[in-house]
């Protein structure tokens, strides 16, 4: 079952190009691990895959201001890249020409992501550089609001119990700001022990600042949930020890 | 579901300002600072106090509302709770409205405890109190909405205070107008209504598009 | 007919169109302004009450009328950015800014040269003065608010909802600064009530405002194109035009390698 679908996906950030034209299939129980040197795009590629910003609208190639003499130019070999890339996804459908800009399109579960943001996110469970919890409420309750606006319903023993599992118990009462960049991390991963009706997770850097034993078991979670039929896109710095198959992704940087 | 979420939201706002309840202070002293400054400045008399009354107090409102408002989005930016928001299924732009209202409530009902000793303090008549109190209850409201676009443009500026100011003081200027003429007509005892309708009509206006605005404007700073 | 306007959302388009109509806009604007302000300041006929010094109405009225304009201008460039995502609309929204800015300056400094030998000071709270000072500040706002982001097509979008309330507002301050002004201080006020102007008067006027406006046009058009040469230093046509060699690897970077799922399958049998 396709979970996410990215059609020719372009980002520019302040004026530059950091990508363009990449193509993400992701199917029900499958892991892509996203790859590439700071700065290639990692997070933007995947704050655009759910929705936070919207792909660059970029102009198709071969409009009749460029293209003839850039097709040309192109043939100096020692520009040649380095990685083989196959020509097929350069190959632009001719009618490109009459249709003079190009955005591309994601859907998750079937949905349009940026024009429908909120039922898009329905099934989605996007963990991010920031955290999404407060520094100034408590474990407990950032986690009940976020239950409440995520319509996931459940009670407050629940919640303590797995901050329990998370290694949290006796912090439960104590605001944020009063616990470990470890121990928010934790309350912050929390999330998706929670949010169980969810079929896609998108993690960028979730073992940031977490110690070896939560590693293990954040991994552990994460392959559950690639076993129940849940697709996952996440980016790591470290190798995953995953008990599953995974499928690398490698964004290469480009100036 | 929607309106339990809505709730939710509402709660973690208060209990947010509670407990951040000093810096919730700061913009209600700053308020009556100003307010006390222009006695000193341009005398005690009775009279000129209860002539240019209406219009301090109102210019001091605007002044310390703007230095309020940046805390609207500020820490929910900051800590990626934005980002949740946008990602729930919940629509942004009434989870937008949730806060500015109860940004709103949190900050007027400090000034509307604390008026009527301003309004002793600027020597203004009975009548032109309350028309004071009419002009806030529905003038405050359209700061906060049509402040809320500003604020979420700026929220991704680490030098924003400043620029917020210089964005929003001239679009309030109609607002001023009509508020300090109403209380100027009360003091005449004149009526007022029309006035009044007109910033009502400016605060439903306000209302009908600024949560879009607002939307948009958060979406354009996260992304 | 939509495509075509449509592919001015291009900047190569837009660039080329600038350099077309730039000549065109500075024949005119030189043209009308030699002919108009020489007609008004030299040949047309002295005022009956203010004798000649009404002749600031040839400056005055064609920058404050276009100070407006321009703002409106820069509001639908705005809408057009907004709604249809076109980065060349923000470009030209941020060319016209700073001129619109200039053009409201203008007309507010001969205004008060205007008012002293008409009013006897500097500067009234006349509702036009004063609805023209807050226009300036609308203004300066949206560029004070574009300059401060770093990523510029973020500017362009944060500005534009800034234009955009401007422009909503700006009908309601005018109405709004009126009447506060008929109420405060109306009778204290000797405006010049507007005299039905005589032809003689009228046409190097009306030959001033299209200066004005070719003038504008004109200036916009050249920071437009610079502002779009300048966001698309690194875009292989700008090099081009400049007859810049560019590394290949800026053209490349079209081709990321889009490493799509089918790629390698790691520890597939573990």
């Amino acid at each position: 079952m396709t979970i996410l679908v990215a059609q020719n996906i372009a980002c520019e950030k302040s004026d530059r190009r950091l990508f363009s034209d990449v193509n993400i299939h992701l199917s029900a129980s499958q892991l892509i691990h996203l790859t590439g040197e700071n700065g290639a795009g990692k997070t933007s590629l995947l704050r655009i895959l759910v929705g936070l910003s919207a792909p660059a609208r970029i102009e198709s190639a071969p409009a009749r201001f460029e293209s003839a003499p850039a097709r040309v130019e192109s043939a100096p070999a020692r520009f040649e890249s380095a990685h083989a890339r196959p020509e097929s996804a350069s190959a632009k459908p001719d009618d490109a020409s009459t249709n003079e800009f190009t955005q591309g399109r994601v859907e998750i579960n079937g949905t349009d992501v940026h024009s429908n943001t909120d039922q898009a996110s329905e099934k989605l469970l996007y963990f991010g550089h920031k955290q999404g919890v407060s520094q100034l409420l408590t474990p407990v309750e950032n986690l009940m609001s976020w239950c409440k606006l995520h319509n996931i319903v459940v009670s407050e023993a629940d919640i303590i119990t797995i901050l329990g599992e998370l290694g949290l118990t006796g912090l439960e009462d104590l605001p944020l700001k009063n616990l470990s960049a470890g121990q928010q991390r934790r309350v912050s991963l929390a999330k998706l022990w929670l949010k169980t009706h969810a079929n896609l997770w998108v993690l960028d850097e979730p073992f940031t600042a977490l110690d070896v034993n939560l590693i293990a078991s954040l991994e552990n979670k994460i392959r559950e949930f690639l076993q129940s039929g849940g697709a996952v896109l996440m980016t790591s710095h470290q190798a995953l020890n995953i008990d599953h198959p995974i499928t690398n992704m490698h964004l290469e940087y480009q100036w | 579901m929607v309106t339990k979420a809505l709730l939710a939201v509402f709660k973690k706002d208060i209990a947010l300002a509670y407990r951040q309840i000093a810096e919730l202070m700061q913009p209600l002293m700053f308020f009556v600072l100003v307010i006390t400054l222009f006695p000193l400045a341009v005398g005690p008399s009775p009279e000129t106090l209860q002539r240019i009354g209406g219009g301090v107090i109102w210019v001091a409102a605007i002044l310390s509302l703007l230095l309020g408002m940046e805390r609207l989005f500020r820490d929910d930016f900051a800590d990626g709770t934005l980002e949740q928001y946008i990602l729930s299924p919940i629509p942004l732009y009434l989870i937008v409205v949730v806060k500015v209202l109860t940004h709103w409530l949190m900050h007027i009902v400090p000034l509307f405890l604390i008026s009527p000793l301003l309004a002793l303090f600027l020597n203004l008549s009975v009548d032109m109190y309350v028309a004071l109190m009419l002009t806030l209850l529905l003038g405050t409201p359209l700061i906060s909405f049509v402040g809320a676009i500003g604020v979420a443009l700026t929220v991704g500026l680490h030098r924003g205070g400043v620029l917020l100011a210089l964005l929003l003081i001239p679009i309030f200027i109609p607002l001023l107008i009509f508020a300090t003429s109403a209380i100027e007509s009360a003091s005449m005892l004149l009526p007022y209504q029309p006035q009044l309708a007109i910033i009502g009509a400016m605060l439903l206006f306000s209302v009908a598009l600024s949560p879009m605005a607002i939307a948009y404007s958060l979406k354009v700073s996260q992304s | 007919m939509w495509k075509w306007i449509n592919s001015f959302a291009k900047p190569e388009k837009a660039h080329w169109l600038a350099t077309v109509l730039i000549p065109w806009f500075a024949v005119v604007a030189i043209v009308s302004l030699i002919v108009g302000i020489t007609w008004g300041l030299g040949f047309a006929p002295p005022d009956y009450q203010q004798g000649d010094s009404f002749r600031i109405i040839y400056i005055h009225v064609p920058s404050a009328i276009l100070a407006m304009g321009a703002y409106v201008a820069m509001a639908v460039g705005a809408l057009v950015g907004i709604v249809w995502q076109w980065r060349t609309a923000f470009m030209f929204m941020i060319a016209i800014a700073p001129v619109g800015a200039v053009m409201t300056f203008i007309s507010l400094f001969t205004g008060s040269f205007w008012g002293k030998p008409m009013w006897g000071t500097w500067w009234i709270w006349d509702a036009r003065l004063t609805s023209q000072l807050i226009l300036l500040f609308l203004y300066l706002g949206v560029i004070a608010l574009y300059s401060a982001f770093d990523d510029k097509q973020q500017a362009g979008k944060a500005s534009g909802v800034m234009a955009m309330v401007g422009v909503i507002n700006i009908p309601i301050i005018h109405y709004s600064v009126e009447w506060w002004n008929t109420l405060h201080q109306g009778a204290t006020i000797t405006k010049i009530g507007k005299p039905s102007i005589a032809p003689d008067m009228l046409w190097p006027l009306l030959i001033c405002i299209v200066g004005f406006a070719a003038f504008i046009g004109w200036v916009t058009l050249i920071r437009m194109k610079n502002e779009i040469v300048i966001r698309d230093m690194h875009r292989p046509w700008v090099a081009k035009m400049f007859g810049v060699v560019t590394p290949q690897k800026l053209r490349r970077s079209d081709k990321i390698l889009g490493g799509t799922a089918q790629t390698s399958e790691q520890r597939e049998a573990k």
